[in-house]
């Protein structure tokens, strides 16, 4: 009782300043105001019509698309995509992080690999449209080695979407990995090897429980962002056969169809998978290792 | 290092790098096979085309509207930069210094719209901007950028902010400084390269953000990438070279900006968006 006593003696402003909301505090309101209209409200919104389709009772939308193998397919073909893309980017990028950190220069490298990031899928996928087919000069390349006789066929199919998901999502995992392992204090392993750990007992037992959390937010990163493939696999792979991604059966539930509670409800199941694997993976990486998490600045 | 390493170990380092120069080696050729098509008559059957010209880039000037394609991408990309800047830095200067309770909900706020990816949650915003009347248009493409570069430039600055003395605000304060007076005189000086290196990384961002912007782009708000889109979903309708000639165009827009970003800021930033440059020193 005292103390509720007390604190109404305590003009507000100066109850609020001691919780640290005054002015400056008030500066964060407009971000937020925006995000909360553009972002949060949206979702919200998107979710609730997602409940309201055009015809049916209200769950209508999810019946259909678990019901038509043409809609619910497309969760597959996209996690055929994004899994093995994910697990290639992920798991090459460690090793060659690895070597890289030695590197003086690292620099060069590291702008070189943020190119493809900057220029985006879509330019990536008319590169590789032209450097890819029959004509290209990588079929031109492998024939004139002998490696084959007729040309390979690499796009308008699952190959062409795959490459492009590793030509724009590798330099991704491979910086996002490479500043981790620089975050690691490196007279660990120094300490490590002066006890006479060789390079792989100092990899399996210093580096890779101080990379688990790391490696686990990129494995998170880049499968949410291969997951959600749209332009190449509209533009490199084949779109009306195993390409299907889910986002494509969004898109033209949203502007083929002007359905937008089942584009709504299609966004949400993508999603819902989307945080379902993120789950998977966090809570995978409780399992695998329980120590302090993070590498210093990790 | 010592030179008597083993066998076994040598080989793994010329594995990885013969694996990082395949990749580069492929990268830098996808680039080139656009750039020298865009410059060829006719290219069949052949390491390089058959003769040389510049007419594919008149004629996609032309084809595509690119001057016009081009003004809607610099307006979209100023405002976009402007405006995130203005939200932005403010936001990012009241997270760095003061410690309000619900901070860190604040700040999972402005995390989930860079994490989750912008197919995920561009239908339901560009539902939401066709219902206000603002879908198809200039403003509407606009506010559905700002919605991951806005989150971008607060997470970006805070460090920034962080590393400036908090005794230098206190004096200008004594001194009658507002809040208005301290950002004009003292934080915007100390803080430009920080704020540079963040609206450029904006910018960049922004001219290859293809997702957004054609969800809520109408046929007069188009930006380049989403121009370059539809030029190529439509392969067959115009001349190949005519195509690639616009997107000769588009990577010049973007990595001239590129270039001009990593003067200030490490590349991995780009990616990890924090300053860590410090701690790895």
């Amino acid at each position: 009782m005292s103390v509720t006593a007390a604190s109404e003696r305590i003009p507000w402003r100066v109850r609020l300043a001691l919780r640290e909301v005054d002015g400056v505090t008030l500066l964060v309101l407009p971000a937020v105001i925006f995000v909360v209209a553009l972002f949060v409200y949206p979702f919200l919104y998107g979710f609730v019509i997602s409940f309201q389709p055009k015809a049916g009772d209200w769950l209508a939308n999810y019946r259909k698309f678990f019901s038509e193998p043409f809609l619910y397919d497309t969760i597959f073909a996209t996690l055929w995509l994004a899994i093995p893309a994910t697990l290639i980017n992920v798991l090459i990028s460690i090793p060659v992080a690895m070597r890289v950190r030695l590197m003086r220069h690292r620099r060069i490298l590291t702008t070189i690999l943020v190119i493809p990031i900057t220029l985006g899928t879509v330019l990536i996928a008319e590169g590789l449209l032209t450097y890819l087919g029959a004509q290209g000069w990588f079929n031109r390349t492998l024939i004139s080695l002998g490696l084959v006789k007729t040309p390979v066929r690499l796009v308008h199919n699952y190959t062409g979407v795959m490459l492009s998901l590793i030509m724009s999502g590798f330099p991704f995992t491979f910086l996002l990995t490479l500043s981790y392992i620089t975050g690691i204090d490196p007279s660990l392993e120094q300490a490590a090897a002066t006890l006479g750990a060789k390079a792989r007992a100092r990899f399996v037992h210093i580096l890779l429980p101080l990379l688990a959390q790391g490696l686990a937010i990129n494995l998170c990163l880049s499968f949410v962002q291969t997951f959600s493939v749209f332009p190449s696999a509209v533009l490199l792979g084949a779109p009306a056969g195993d390409t299907r991604v889910i986002s494509l059966a969004a898109y033209q539930a949203a502007y083929e169809q002007y359905d937008a509670s089942m584009a709504s409800a299609i966004a949400m199941i993508m999603g819902f998978i989307q945080l379902g694997v993120v789950i998977l993976i966090l809570a995978g990486r409780r399992f695998v290792y329980r120590g302090a998490a993070g590498g210093g600045k990790g | 290092m010592s030179r008597d390493k083993p066998v076994g170990e040598r080989l793994w380092a010329i594995a990885i790098w013969t694996l990082v120069i395949f990749f580069i080696i492929n990268v830098i050729a996808t680039i080139a096979a656009v750039t020298v098509n865009s410059f060829g008559t006719r290219w069949f059957n052949s390491w390089l085309p058959a003769g040389f010209t510049t007419r594919w880039y008149i004629s996609a000037w032309q084809e595509f509207q690119l001057h016009d394609v081009l003004i809607v991408t610099f307006e979209v990309v100023g405002a976009v930069v402007l405006l995130s800047g203005l939200l932005g830095v403010p936001a990012a200067y009241a997270l760095a210094r003061r410690n309000f309770p619900g901070k860190q909900v604040v700040i999972l706020l402005f995390l989930l719209p860079m994490m989750i990816p912008p197919i995920t949650f561009g239908i339901p915003l560009a539902t939401v901007l066709y219902q206000s009347h603002l879908g198809g248009n200039l403003s509407g493409v606009i506010l559905a950028n700002l919605v991951p570069t806005v989150p971008f430039v607060v997470l970006v600055m805070i460090p920034f902010i962080e590393q400036i003395d908090p005794r230098i605000e206190s004096a200008a304060r004594v001194f009658g400084a507002g809040t208005g007076r301290l950002f004009l005189h003292i934080l915007i000086p100390l803080l430009t390269p920080g704020i540079l290196a963040a609206l450029l990384l904006v910018l960049v961002r922004t001219i290859a953000m293809f997702e957004l912007t054609f969800f809520t782009a109408g046929p007069g708000s188009q930006t380049l990438v989403v121009a370059l889109y539809y030029a190529v979903y439509a392969a067959g309708v115009r001349a190949g070279q005519s195509i690639d000639a616009m997107a000769v165009i588009y990577m010049l827009t973007t990595l001239v900006w590129l270039l001009i970003a990593l003067r200030f800021v490490d590349p991995t930033q780009i990616v990890t968006r924090v300053k860590r440059e410090a701690a790895a020193q």
